[in-house]
């Protein structure tokens, strides 16, 4: 039974994607839309919006059993979640499956195996994926024990965290005790989970994920992967496919490890499994993997030609995976910049407000993904992305002149913005060169 | 039962003289939606098809027609946004002075009784306190009640009993004490 309607429990930039997506394929929509999102741009293209709730995440795009409410009363035969809210939580997954509703993502038995990050460790061991020297901190003489043996500097991790949040960096065994407790106490307000785990830091690493499709029955294909290392304080600012400088060898036994961990889930729909690479050692170890689709899809897709929401779609359709793993070719590079309402100089604070005028880059090679024009509200919230910027050229200087030129070309106001920041990026010539580790970001704003 | 082009045609005459702002309908091989004030992007999406596979040549006329009375345009100079019109059906008591919406405190399946076959909780004309339960909104089987919020006489029922409302959208209308 093909999916007819589909309901976009998201918001922004990607709900937007969604609904251009479904649009080409006769797909009707339906967006479950806050009060702070009545009049959005999404709001405006989906066939048809419903208020779920107050703008408070927690009081509407967080609600479960509001999101299945508003598909079934709606005829929705399918719920997408795009990422964020509620895309990694097990509970949606699992009401749509109760109630025939399709999830466009993983099974919710999927999710939880990926979600608790000690567990995606243990099955990346299985594996046969190397993952960081780490080990669960049961109790904090069990954790002092472990840091003996990891030895530091390391980090401190919320097993119910992921995405950066919840990390302490312990630099000396003596702290280890007091951060331990702190991020229990933390990791379980912020996540309902006090549980937390240790892994060596690495200090020269860059972050290489790579895109991974699964049919659900143990086929697996990988898409390449991307560069995610331009970040600040864990969050991506800009991400690049291929990554640049690693050997055939490196970069196939990063393609395969990812396969090898999916298909040992035999994980359905699109996924991204996320690699630390130790630059100084050259080797690489898993850090986990996302079950959604996630912000940086369009490098992928530019050097593709895949559309991975569609394969999502088709892939949700029971129609398993259309391409095999010889179909998907590689031509040229593609770097996309995400554009914040934050203000640089003000620690990169966010900037909600009204855009009162918004001119967006185009032309051959530049994509723009957003829901942002004049006029446009930022509410305070959510996420500050306004839009993804993204360049695609033959080669990697080809695409940095063009993102750099496509920047130059963004006009955005009414919102502070971090346009000019990227311009800056774009031109240091340690980016420039490529390959930047996960500290490039900070080390240029100590500048 | 087919319906021709003219059926078709007479249906939309008859929805755009009524107050009503919105249709449904689904017949063998054939789904109209019909929605009063659609802008934008109306017209370039198909409806979804029943077993028949004929889709819905009604829509995209229906969108011409309706984009000549569309709600008025924002500040911008572009149409309003396309979104279901809530509760402003023809009739009575149109909200005025002393009358009070009372919005949906949630998104689910509007309720006029406690269980099926109960009588309703309230009626057009029905005396209600601040507190007086006025209907439920039912959301994944969990049952919500929702309260007049002021004293008065009930006005007008706009939602309809067993429909989806959505959060905000204004169930009944209250004329104030």
């Amino acid at each position: 039974m093909a999916i007819r309607r589909i309901l976009i429990a998201n918001r922004g930039e990607i709900a937007v994607r969604i609904i251009r997506t479904c649009r080409e394929l006769g797909i009707e929509t339906v967006l479950a839309a806050s009060e702070a999102d009545r009049n959005s741009l999404p709001a405006r293209l989906a066939d048809r919006t419903v208020c779920i709730g107050a703008a408070r995440s927690s009081e509407s795009y967080l609600r479960v059993a509001t999101i299945v409410q508003a598909a079934l009363g709606t005829g929705a035969d399918a719920v997408h979640p795009g990422y964020g809210f509620l895309s990694e939580r097990p509970e949606l997954a699992r009401l749509c499956e109760t109630h025939g509703v399709a999830f466009i993502g993983p099974t919710a038995g999927q999710i939880e195996a990926v979600g608790d990050k000690l567990k995606a460790r243990s099955a990346a061991e299985a594996a046969r994926v190397p993952v960081v020297p780490g080990a669960e901190a049961r109790s904090v003489a069990d954790a002092v024990a472990a840091g003996e043996r990891i030895g530091v500097p390391l980090l401190v991790k919320a097993v119910g965290g992921g995405g950066g949040r919840g990390m302490k960096r312990v630099d000396r065994l003596e702290d280890l005790p007091a951060a331990v407790e702190l991020a229990s106490a933390e990791a379980a307000a912020a996540f309902g989970d006090p549980r937390v785990y240790l892994e060596r830091f690495i200090s020269s690493g860059r972050h290489v994920e790579v895109q991974v499709l699964g049919d659900g029955q143990g086929r697996v294909i990988h898409l390449g992967e991307r560069d995610c290392s331009v970040q600040r304080r864990y969050q991506k600012l800009v991400e690049e496919t291929p990554a640049p400088g690693l050997s055939d060898g490196l970069r196939r036994s990063l393609h395969q490890a990812a396969v090898r961990f999916t298909r040992s889930l035999s994980y359905r729909g699109a996924g991204t499994v996320e690699f630390l690479l130790d630059r100084d050692r050259g080797s690489f170890y898993f850090l986990e993997m996302n079950a959604r689709i996630q912000v940086e899809h369009p490098v992928t897709e530019a050097v593709t030609g895949v559309d991975l929401v569609a394969e999502q779609i088709a892939i949700a359709n029971g129609a398993g995976l259309r391409l095999a793993q010889s179909d998907v070719r590689r031509r040229g590079c593609a770097i996309e910049c995400r554009i914040n309402a934050e203000d640089p100089r003000h620690d990169f604070r966010p900037s909600p407000g009204r855009v009162t005028g918004a001119v967006w880059p185009a032309g051959q090679g530049i994509r723009v993904d957003t829901h942002i024009e004049s006029g446009a509200m930022v509410p305070p919230y959510y996420d500050s992305l306004l839009g993804k910027i993204i360049a695609q050229a033959g080669d990697r200087s080809a695409a940095v002149a063009k993102l750099r030129e496509a920047i130059a070309a963004t006009r955005l106001s009414g919102v502070a913005t971090n346009l000019a920041f990227h311009a800056a990026l774009l031109a240091d010539p340690e980016f420039q060169a490529g390959g930047v580790d996960t500290g490039f970001v900070a080390r240029l704003l100590a500048q | 039962m087919t319906l021709t082009a003219a059926d078709v045609a007479e249906i939309m005459r008859l929805v755009e003289e009524s107050g009503f702002d919105e249709l449904n309908l689904e017949v063998e091989g054939l789904k109209i939606s019909l929605k009063r004030g659609s802008a934008g992007n109306a017209g370039s999406l198909p409806s979804a098809v029943g077993a028949a596979g004929a889709s819905a040549s009604a829509l995209p006329a229906s969108a011409e027609a309706s984009r000549e009375r569309a709600p008025d345009a924002d500040a911008a100079g572009r149409p309003a946004p396309v979104l279901p019109v809530r509760g402003q059906q023809a009739g009575a008591a149109t909200a005025g002075p002393g009358i009070q919406d009372v919005p949906s405190p949630l998104l689910g399946t509007f309720y006029r009784a406690p269980k099926p076959g109960a009588p309703p909780y309230v009626e057009v004309g029905s005396r209600v306190e601040k507190d007086t339960v006025v209907a439920i909104i039912e959301v994944m089987k969990l049952m919500n009640t929702v309260r007049a919020g002021v004293n008065g006489t009930v006005a007008q029922i706009l939602a309809q009993d067993g429909s989806l409302v959505e959060f905000g959208e204004a169930l009944l209308r209250i004329k104030a004490d």
